[in-house]
């Protein structure tokens, strides 16, 4: 059976299936049942594959990794974001990790979907053929998946906390993982994040200093400082300064700045390329 | 109704008081098997005999059958007939299989929703097979219980949440630690109380615990009692930073743990939680304690809570359960009428004699 479908129906139909996660976890926390962890953990794989197709044929029709436009840089931020949950969410034996996932998912590429601005400069070829410059981007924005998913871990966090705090386990709350799991797994996390966002900036940074005049100020300052925050933050957490919920919202604001800074990665993009024929309008 | 029956008859903690339970209990349950095959019209039979229920299911040619295994029994109990009638259960068809369903779901358990009894349900009816007193009806009946109890548990919520104070507070601790493997647990005072909190969190896995006590010898024994380590009462201070649970249970009149002495151990252990579990009265631990960064202070008053909410919301699943399960015994008592009406020009009249079965099961 052969499906036509163009990159962006693929893409739709993944932002489907991660809302699809989210509003089962929805009913079942309305219910007072219990969270259909396989269900929710199927509908984000679903989601993940079609996803993969989707960017898969942008990725062929641009020439290399996807990452020409605002849009592109969502959808692969929750593609990075989800790759990283389906590979831990099985240890982390959470479904209400697999909810929120599911959550970010669905926010990030169907608010991408929503806003047709975003897709309407394609930009192909963008890294001219150089694949260090394709990795050094390919890695910041894992990277910044990466803290998608650390956010999501200190949101849950903070409920955790909460609920300790107040004194409310019962419902949902009871769904939640323990408070040092969840530290545990925020440290890692920005650890992982942040290494992988020091290795796109070392491959990035030996192009920077053979050709200056090609790199955006502006972008150089934000990347820069997302990655110096998220090193503050980390040894901050190391030496024991950072702890429980100011760790957990640092890192949500971390994850804030990262969603911030990509505009101005997107501004400083080279000339725009005509559109490939395979790729269908937003 | 003419014909077979399947029929149960016995006591339960519902209406017959530990004093009552005493008696009715069967010390040895082969030796009665042996005494109830001789009674005629007897077919099959299972005998289920825990501390808080005595429960005979058979199947049987007439009501007399019914009478006669209960004067076996009360007979060789000693125990008046008369009485037994009074706080009894005596239930056929279809709302005999509906209670199996019931007890082996923990529904009819004193404690809702525990587990243990779906293992004694197991014994009896294994021992039951052993002794070659079961036939088509009781197993299809046993068997299906036991589906019956393994759906509800999975579908519904009758077994989540602890209901005693020891166990929502080991609860408690997992919800901040995850597993209790490699937490440190100080136990102030050396009561019944914090004796006991301390068993639980030593049955969920905690192995490293110490006790202090005002009396050292006193807190030497419930020390050697769980292998745990002593730590002099007035060194507490000094040691509470080496600690991730304290449960506190002393009947000092004043406050044993201030929050200058919290505040000073968390310094020393920042990234480490505290869990304050503070079982006394009047308290053990300043309540501005609670205040503090990665310090949780929990009293008796918010576990009972915990407990009160776990157990109101059980009970808010049993009439889930119920409902789930009067339909799987109405399916399965369309079988089991056919089988009767089948087996009812059956040649056999009574159960096989008895062979040696496990010891009956304890607990609840």
């Amino acid at each position: 059976m052969h499906v036509d479908l163009s990159d962006r129906q693929w893409l739709w139909c993944a932002a489907a299936f991660y809302a699809a996660g989210f509003l089962l976890g929805t009913v079942s926390i309305v219910r007072g049942g219990r969270m259909h962890g396989l269900a929710i953990y199927g509908s984000i794989l679903a989601g993940y594959v079609l996803q993969w197709i989707g960017l898969g044929i942008r990725g062929h029709a641009a020439g290399g990794c996807p990452l020409g436009n605002q849009f592109e840089i969502f959808q692969f931020t929750a593609w990075s974001a989800i790759t990283l949950y389906l590979v831990i969410g099985v240890t982390f034996r959470s479904s209400v990790l697999g909810y929120f996932t599911s959550c970010l998912g669905a926010a990030l590429t169907i608010l991408s979907l929503s806003i047709p601005a975003w897709d309407s400069v394609r930009r192909t070829h963008i890294f001219g053929g150089n694949p260090w410059i394709e990795l050094h981007a390919a890695l910041a924005i894992f990277s910044y998946g990466v803290y998608g998913l650390l956010a999501l871990t200190s949101t849950l966090f903070l409920f955790r906390h909460f609920s300790l705090k107040s004194k409310r386990l019962g419902g949902w709350f009871s769904f939640l993982p323990s408070i040092m799991v969840l530290d545990h797994i925020e440290v890692r996390l920005l650890g992982a994040g942040t290494a992988l966002l020091t290795l796109a900036l070392a491959f990035g940074s030996v192009y920077f200093t053979r050709d200056t005049s090609n790199v955006g100020h502006f972008k150089l300052a934000a990347t820069v400082a997302v990655w110096a925050a998220a090193a503050v933050a980390f040894g901050l957490r190391a030496s024991g300064r950072l702890l429980a919920k100011r760790f957990a919202w640092t890192c949500l604001a971390l994850f804030a700045a990262a969603l911030l800074s990509l505009s101005a990665v997107d501004e400083s993009r080279h000339p725009v390329a005509p559109p490939t024929p395979k790729v269908s309008a937003p | 109704m003419s014909g077979p029956r399947l029929f149960l008859i016995g006591a339960t903690h519902h209406n017959a008081p530990v004093e009552v339970r005493e008696k009715l209990a069967v010390d040895s349950e082969s030796a009665l098997r042996g005494e109830l095959a001789s009674v005629s019209g007897l077919r099959e039979l299972a005998v289920l005999n825990t501390c808080n229920r005595i429960e005979f299911y058979g199947v049987a040619s007439d009501e007399a059958a019914v009478d006669a295994v209960q004067a076996v029994y009360c007979a060789r109990q000693k125990f008046e007939v008369g009485q037994f009638e009074s706080i009894r259960i005596r239930l056929t068809g279809m709302e005999a299989a509906l209670h199996l369903f019931e007890v082996a779901s923990g529904l009819d358990s004193q404690l809702v929703g525990e587990n243990e009894i779906f293992g004694q349900v197991k014994e009896a009816y294994a021992a039951a097979q052993a002794s070659g007193s079961t036939g088509a009806v009781l197993n299809r009946l046993f068997q299906k219980a036991f589906q019956a109890a393994k759906h509800v548990r999975t579908h519904t919520g009758i077994s989540s949440g602890r209901v005693s104070v020891a166990n929502v507070a080991v609860d408690l601790a997992t919800n901040i630690f995850g597993s209790l493997g490699e937490v440190k647990v100080l136990v102030l005072g050396t009561g019944e109380i914090g004796e006991g909190t301390a068993k639980a969190f030593k049955s969920r896995g905690a192995e490293d615990l110490a006790v202090a006590g005002r009396r050292i010898e006193r807190a030497t024994e419930v020390a050697g009692g769980l292998g745990a380590d002593t730590v002099r009462f007035e060194e507490i201070d000094a040691h509470l930073s080496n600690y991730d649970i304290v449960v506190c249970s002393t009947s000092a009149p004043t406050t044993v743990v201030s929050t200058s002495a919290v505040a000073t151990a968390m310094k020393k252990r920042p990234a480490r939680p505290l869990l304050l579990i503070d079982l006394a009265l009047p308290r053990d631990v300043e309540a501005a304690a609670a205040d503090l960064q990665n310090v949780f202070l929990y009293n008796l008053d918010d576990l009972a809570k915990i407990a009160e909410m776990n157990r109101t919301a059980r009970e808010a699943e049993v009439v889930k359960c119920r409902e789930l399960l009067s339909h799987r015994a109405a399916s399965l008592w369309e079988h089991v009428q056919r089988t009767l009406v089948s087996g009812s020009n059956g040649t056999s009249d009574s159960p096989r004699q008895a062979e040696p079965s496990p010891a009956p099961p304890s607990g609840p």
